[in-house]
């Protein structure tokens, strides 16, 4: 394993690969070394290393023909919500057993057009509903990152895209794929201390990806740097005709926005997310991020989004009804987990109740009742009136302000087993970075900063509908200014 | 709106999901307390408002009616747990 080639971010050994300074092929062969040295942190359901050396191979003679695509060469994890085409894919439950897709899903055929490699499929909260990667039919993934002072407890990578995001922060990847509903890409690269970026709603197309909510689920990129962000989301995005809601509309490009001036761009600060019982830290990387966009040209604009409150109780309505309809095809008939009984219902019951864990239960059961006759209006009818109401709010936002600030989560990363009893205390960690979702607004996390006992905080800033490039551009400005070089206790090569 | 065991069993049905006796009433107090937190909307005025029905202004693309893929039951049924021919298997429905 050459441990140099662990170190270089997207960008780097994109630039590499093409000046022919390092090949494809070593460059895989040390990140296959890396997953296998990474093993203990859970982070792969199933790792595919004859794969990802069949397709260095390709990726070295096209670099050697001149024909290298955006991400040629680049070996990145798949989340295992992607369907891929004759590799197992499991959602992490136990009711996908031995599901073998016949197809290859829009975004991850789009990367591998792009000329990534892949490592294998990572591991992610059952059916992506989570935020620690516990409720996972494969079992916890570890966060490399380890606070100073209980150094022998385990901590939680967030999730639901916590095998992509403890993978990346471990140099076992240079980059990988996520999905976000409420905040699935954002809070775990936050807790692992990477850039997650949830494009806007229709950007990437959902086709082949194993459906949670579908008005909220949305892929994008894990990766160890904005810029590298900026390529990978590049490579992803699109318009897809077997996706009705992906958008039409051109992708631009996007590594060409990071490079501008933040003159004239104005930063809203919404008094909303200052939420009781944040830790200090929180509150005052918060106001150094404003210092930083502030020395760097930006106006910075007080500003208020009145609903956010309710964003959260609107999505734990709006997120399992979906589900509930989307999860009603895992029956035992077509593909997955069967468990026999004597009747075609027995069958169901049987098959259902053993396939899927209790979070995803508990989801089911609440989208069952909320859409269940007498029960619609009172439930799923209002909260999509409040979900109008909180997009009213962006809207009038941006009437005022080009970009939004605010953090990521209201605390760092926790201890495996914690909150596991308490389901709302679990969903509050998606109080920041829900409203967003539920506008469809696009949305990056950063690396910014320690808390007191060691563990990476994020900074979030959220954009227009289809303004990706000013999120990126914000995003590159915080970046520069925050240094942000630390690095997780459990490193690959080291 | 508290739900109750009988309730509960009755969401599962339609769920299609068992649950054991045994487990209604701690489910039951699990989705009250959901729900009960979930209440606090009630406070939003919303009756001025248009429920939202698409989370970005797009049209719906149209195309053609026509057949664009199927014709291959090999790969449909490709993931079956059980299948016979060219169909799925399920428990006997019909007397």
């Amino acid at each position: 394993m050459n441990n140099e080639f662990l170190n270089f971010n997207l960008a780097e050994a994109r630039n590499k690969l093409r000046k022919n300074e390092i090949g494809a092929v070593e460059l895989t062969e040390s990140y296959i070394e890396a997953v296998e040295e990474l093993q203990p942190l859970n982070a792969f359901i199933t790792e595919t290393p004859d794969k990802a050396m069949e397709m260095a191979r390709r990726s070295e003679a096209r670099l050697a023909t001149g024909n290298a695509g955006p991400m040629e060469g680049i070996p990145i994890g798949m989340k295992d919500l992607f369907c891929t085409e004759g590799v197992l894919t499991t959602a992490a439950s136990h009711i996908l057993d031995k599901f073998l897709p016949t197809y290859e899903s829009t975004v991850s055929a789009n990367l591998w057009n792009a000329g990534a490699v892949m490592l294998g499929k990572t591991n992610l909260d059952e059916f992506a509903m989570g935020s620690s990667n516990m409720t996972s039919h494969y079992g916890a993934v570890e966060n490399p990152w380890h606070p100073t002072a209980t150094e022998n407890k385990k901590y939680v990578p967030g999730g639901s895209s916590g095998g992509s995001a403890s993978i990346v922060a471990a140099h076992g990847a240079i980059a990988a794929t996520g999905t976000d509903t409420g905040g699935s890409i954002r809070q775990p690269a936050s807790f692992c201390g990477i850039v997650g970026m949830k494009p806007t709603y229709g950007r990437c197309s959902r086709w082949g990806v194993v459906a949670f909510a579908s008005s909220l689920d949305q892929a994008g990129p894990l990766s160890r740097t904005v810029r590298d962000a900026a390529i990978m989301l590049g490579a992803m995005a699109g318009y897809d005709p077997k996706d009705s809601t992906s958008v039409d509309v051109p992708v631009p490009d996007y590594e060409l926005a990071l490079d501008g001036s933040l003159k004239g761009k104005r930063i809203g600060v919404p008094k909303e997310y200052q939420i009781a019982g944040t830790p200090t830290e929180i509150e005052k990387l918060w106001n150094e991020g404003v210092k930083w966009l502030k020395a760097a040209g930006a106006e910075i604009i007080d500003i208020s989004l009145p609903h956010t409150k309710y964003a959260l109780p609107a999505y734990y309505i709006v997120a399992p009804a979906e589900a509930s309809t989307n999860l009603a095809r895992y029956d035992g008939v077509r593909y997955g987990l069967r468990e026999d009984g004597d009747t075609l219902q027995e069958m169901y019951e049987n098959t259902r109740s053993a396939g899927f864990g209790d979070e995803v239960q508990r989801r089911i059961m609440i989208g069952t009742y909320v859409l269940s006759a007498g029960y619609y209006d009172a439930y799923y009818l209002k909260a999509q009136k409040v979900r109008t109401r909180i997009a009213d709010d962006f809207r009038n936002a941006w009437e005022k302000v080009d970009a939004i600030l605010t953090p990521t989560t209201p605390s760092a990363a926790f201890a495996q087993g914690e909150k596991m009893n308490d389901p709302i205390a679990m969903y509050l960690n998606d109080v920041l970075t829900v409203p967003a979702s539920m506008a469809g607004l696009p949305a990056i996390s950063i690396p910014a900063g320690l808390s007191p006992d060691g563990l990476p905080l994020g900074l979030h800033v959220i954009g227009k509908p289809f303004d990706e490039e000013t999120v990126f551009l914000v995003a590159q400005h915080l970046e520069d200014a925050a240094q942000f070089s630390a690095l997780p206790k459990i490193l690959a090569g080291s | 709106m508290a739900l109750n065991e009988e309730t509960v069993r009755r969401i599962a049905t339609l769920a299609r999901i068992r649950v054991p006796n045994q487990n209604l009433e701690p489910l039951a107090d699990e989705l009250n307390n959901i729900l009960g937190w979930i209440e606090q909307l009630s406070e939003v005025d919303t009756d001025t408002v248009q429920p939202m029905t698409s989370v970005i202004e797009t049209v719906a693309p149209q195309r053609a009616d026509i057949v664009t893929d199927g014709g291959d039951p090999d790969k449909v049924l490709h993931n079956a747990p059980q299948a016979k021919g060219a169909f799925y298997t399920v428990p006997k429905v019909v007397e």
